[in-house]
């Protein structure tokens, strides 16, 4: 087969595809939204009709994908680190039910925070779990081990949590796919009909069936093909090693590493494995992306036992992500930087779009709540979160999605007014409807504005499941009909809008204003691809 | 063969269209390559950076060291200089002169040219007025991309059957003015190199 060049993303899109799977369920969430894109825009996806919609959330996300586990299929569920956060009940769970067809989770995590809120480590949700993680180091591993991990799910009766970091979710390289994928599961339910039933009497029985598991567990990564003891000369120090750091570990050592190293892509660690190091080497160092998780694990409490340094003790820094100058200076090697950067080089963060709707509706916005001063008004996750930064003044929380509506509910419980929730289309089917629920039902008096450019933009413009239904689903949890109001969100209706907001303000109440254009680059996108599809008529 | 280059610009630019090309290019070669770009929030007219990497041997990591860096090959002056402590002593930056101002605080563009002139080796070139020479300033990166063409070992051949494969699909007429606008770029960054 032919080498494909493919981001780690797309390379786990392709193992999916190639592992069998029946079903990706996703909701977009940088750096993890290209895994589903990829299997959506796949030939052979299509072909096999692999459902590849997206889901409101992760929750639901995870929920279909392990009903179709339940079914016998095999699935992937894809989505950023926070992501996990908000499946956290379905993914612990799924480790009590344990799966039928074989099911991964495809957890991307943002060391650096590039385009996140916080850098959490998803192996912690794995440990939590007590289910297998796979950490692949580059872009073949992260084919072959998606490929294979639903087979390693199926044969230890258990999900699998993928985890990649940004760096290998967003580098390209060559990639060596199989011949042919291997054939989807046949419909068939669950053996044991109780399996699935967490019923406290049946659950005990499953926690028990869990933690006898744990043993086999190790044993698949005692024997994984993607754990390597790799010997070296001196035994000053042993090194072990874990998903991408392997990279930038070897970058520095291109003729071979003096020390030896214990790689580490497959969990739970592999006790013979770490001890075997261990008798060997003075001391270890431990090189892993993300939390201490490893370290924590082999670093003596009572401080007994042979040194183990990394990010506890300062040799790897806490925070942020690892690259081959960290390491170097860990291992005291020479690493070389060119010249400073001039001092005139000014930071430029990322802002909205030149014509983006979203402008529209800060300036009004801006305008009314001046008078109230800083902190009325409570931001959320997405395009419209560059509000808090100037020209506008448009924000003043930004914690998690949908957290924008429940915040401002919580303030004005509080006695504050006004309270102002700002959240896009996507991110309120997310997770704003069940907070409008909670005002509804207490007539808080919040005013949400809904900033509606039909795009779930920040990730690439795809498509939200309650697209042109925003205002109906207001109606429908509650919302009183004359306080919802729908604008085009354009400069000509700046006047408008502005009285809008003054109006729904001043009603205590909760009241829903949506400012609705459709997302620029969507729109631009679109005219592209009707330009092209035209060309090729004519063509024809 | 070895080659590590920073391709720098802003959200939007499309620097990621030269990233594609080279990277055809490379495979075309048997070379390895790895490159690592950036998606997400900065696309919003944010700093942006993309890590290409080719080697006739493995490459390990995704990021380029510190100060191992051949080229710094950037879409917009003040960009190109965000990134020299990646440039190894010999390494060349090669830069469009065009200013991308979407910040208030952006620097006098003479402060900007004279630490670009200041640096041991450099290429400043204005590609948005060679490529409206050519007759369409879309392709200025292409433009770009041909001044960096000198310093790269890769065959130009090559290069131009990555333009085709990659343009071909956008029509004759844009591959035309694709290789065009890659050979104005080679030939300024020969002459004033």
């Amino acid at each position: 087969m032919t080498k494909k060049l493919l981001l780690g993303v797309e390379a786990i899109g392709q193992g999916a595809i190639d592992g069998g799977i029946s079903g990706v369920y996703a909701y977009p969430g940088t750096p993890s939204t290209e895994i589903t894109e990829y299997i959506q825009e796949n030939v052979v996806a299509i072909s096999r009709n692999i459902h590849r919609e997206w889901s409101a959330n992760e929750k639901t996300a995870f929920e279909s994908a392990l009903g179709m586990s339940y079914a016998g299929k095999r699935a992937i569920v894809c989505m950023k680190h926070v992501g996990l956060n908000v499946a956290a009940d379905p993914f612990m769970n799924s480790a009590m039910t344990g799966i039928n067809g074989g099911l991964i989770i495809a957890v991307a995590d943002d060391p650096s925070m590039h385009s996140s809120q916080n850098e959490q480590d998803s192996r912690y949700y794995g440990r939590f779990a007590m289910i297998p993680v796979l950490e692949p180091s580059n872009q073949q591993e992260a084919y072959d081990m998606t490929r294979t991990g639903f087979e390693l799910s199926e044969k230890l009766g258990t999900p699998v949590l993928l985890r990649i970091t940004t760096r290998l979710a967003h580098s390209r390289a060559g990639v060596i796919p199989v011949e042919s994928a291997i054939t989807e599961n046949a419909l068939s339910l669950p053996s044991d009909p109780l399996q699935f039933i967490l019923l406290p009497a049946f659950a005990r029985k499953r926690y028990q069936t869990l933690l006898d598991k744990q043993s086999k567990f190790e044993y698949a990564s005692e024997v994984s093909p993607f754990n390597s003891f790799i010997d070296g000369k001196d035994y000053s120090l042993g090194i072990v090693c874990c998903g991408i750091a392997m990279n930038y570990l070897m970058e520095n050592f291109p003729d071979g590493c003096p020390y030896p190293i214990l790689k580490i892509v497959h969990y739970p660690l592999p006790s013979k494995m770490v001890k075997k190091l261990e008798q060997l080497v003075d001391k270890m160092v431990i090189i892993e992306e993300g939390y201490p998780i490893v370290e924590e694990q082999l670093k003596g409490f009572f401080g007994y036992g042979k040194p183990v340094l990394g990010k506890l003790d300062g040799t790897l820094p806490r925070t942020g992500e690892l690259n081959p100058d960290i390491i170097a200076r860990a291992l005291n090697l020479k690493s070389e930087s060119g010249s400073a950067i001039p001092e005139l080089v000014t930071n430029r963060p990322p802002a909205l779009c030149k014509g983006c709707s979203h402008h529209d509706m800060f300036s009004a916005l801006d305008e009314v709540t001046a008078q109230y001063g800083d902190g009325h008004v409570f931001s959320d996750i997405g395009c419209y979160t560059l509000g808090v930064l100037p020209p506008y003044h448009s924000g003043f929380t930004c914690v998690d999605m949908g957290a924008s509506v429940t915040m401002a509910k919580g303030a004005a419980d509080a006695g504050l007014f006004p309270a102002v929730a700002v959240i896009g289309d996507s991110t309120f089917t997310h997770s704003g409807i069940t907070g409008l629920l909670d005002a509804v039902y207490e007539k808080s008096n919040i005013l949400i504005m809904i900033g509606d450019n039909e795009s779930t933009s920040m990730t690439g413009g795809q498509d939200s499941s309650a697209n042109g239904r925003i205002e109906s689903i207001c109606a429908g949890a509650g919302v009183d009909p004359e306080h919802i109001h729908v604008i085009q969100a354009l400069p000509r209706n700046h006047e408008k809008l502005v009285n809008l907001i003054r109006e729904e303000i001043a009603y205590n109440g909760v009241s829903v204003i949506i400012p609705r254009r459709e997302c620029i680059q969507k729109s631009a996108r679109r005219a592209s691809e009707s330009k092209k599809q035209k060309s090729g008529l004519c063509a024809q | 063969m070895k080659c590590d280059i920073v391709l720098a610009g802003v959200g939007g630019q499309g620097i990621l269209s030269i990233a594609t090309v080279l990277g055809f290019a490379a495979l075309e070669n048997n070379l390895y390559l790895k490159q690592a770009e950036t998606h997400g929030m900065s696309q919003r007219g944010g700093a942006v950076q993309s890590y290409l990497r080719l080697s006739d041997t493995p490459i390990f990591s995704d990021l380029i060291p510190f100060g191992k860096a051949d080229l710094i090959l950037s879409v917009e002056p003040m960009e190109s200089l965000r990134y020299l402590p990646y440039l190894s002593n010999s390494g060349y930056v090669i830069t469009n002169t065009t200013p991308f101002r979407n910040i208030v605080n952006y620097p006098q563009i003479e402060l900007i040219m004279e630490e670009i002139r200041n640096l041991p080796h450099s290429v400043a070139i204005d590609a948005e007025a060679i490529a409206s020479e050519i007759g369409q300033s879309k392709v200025s990166n292409m433009v770009m991309l041909g001044a960096a063409t000198p310093f790269i070992e890769l065959p130009l051949e090559s290069i131009e059957k990555g333009i085709r494969e990659i343009f071909g699909r956008k029509g004759d007429l844009m591959v035309d003015l694709n290789l065009k606008a890659l050979y104005a770029g080679r030939e300024f960054a020969q002459a004033n190199r």
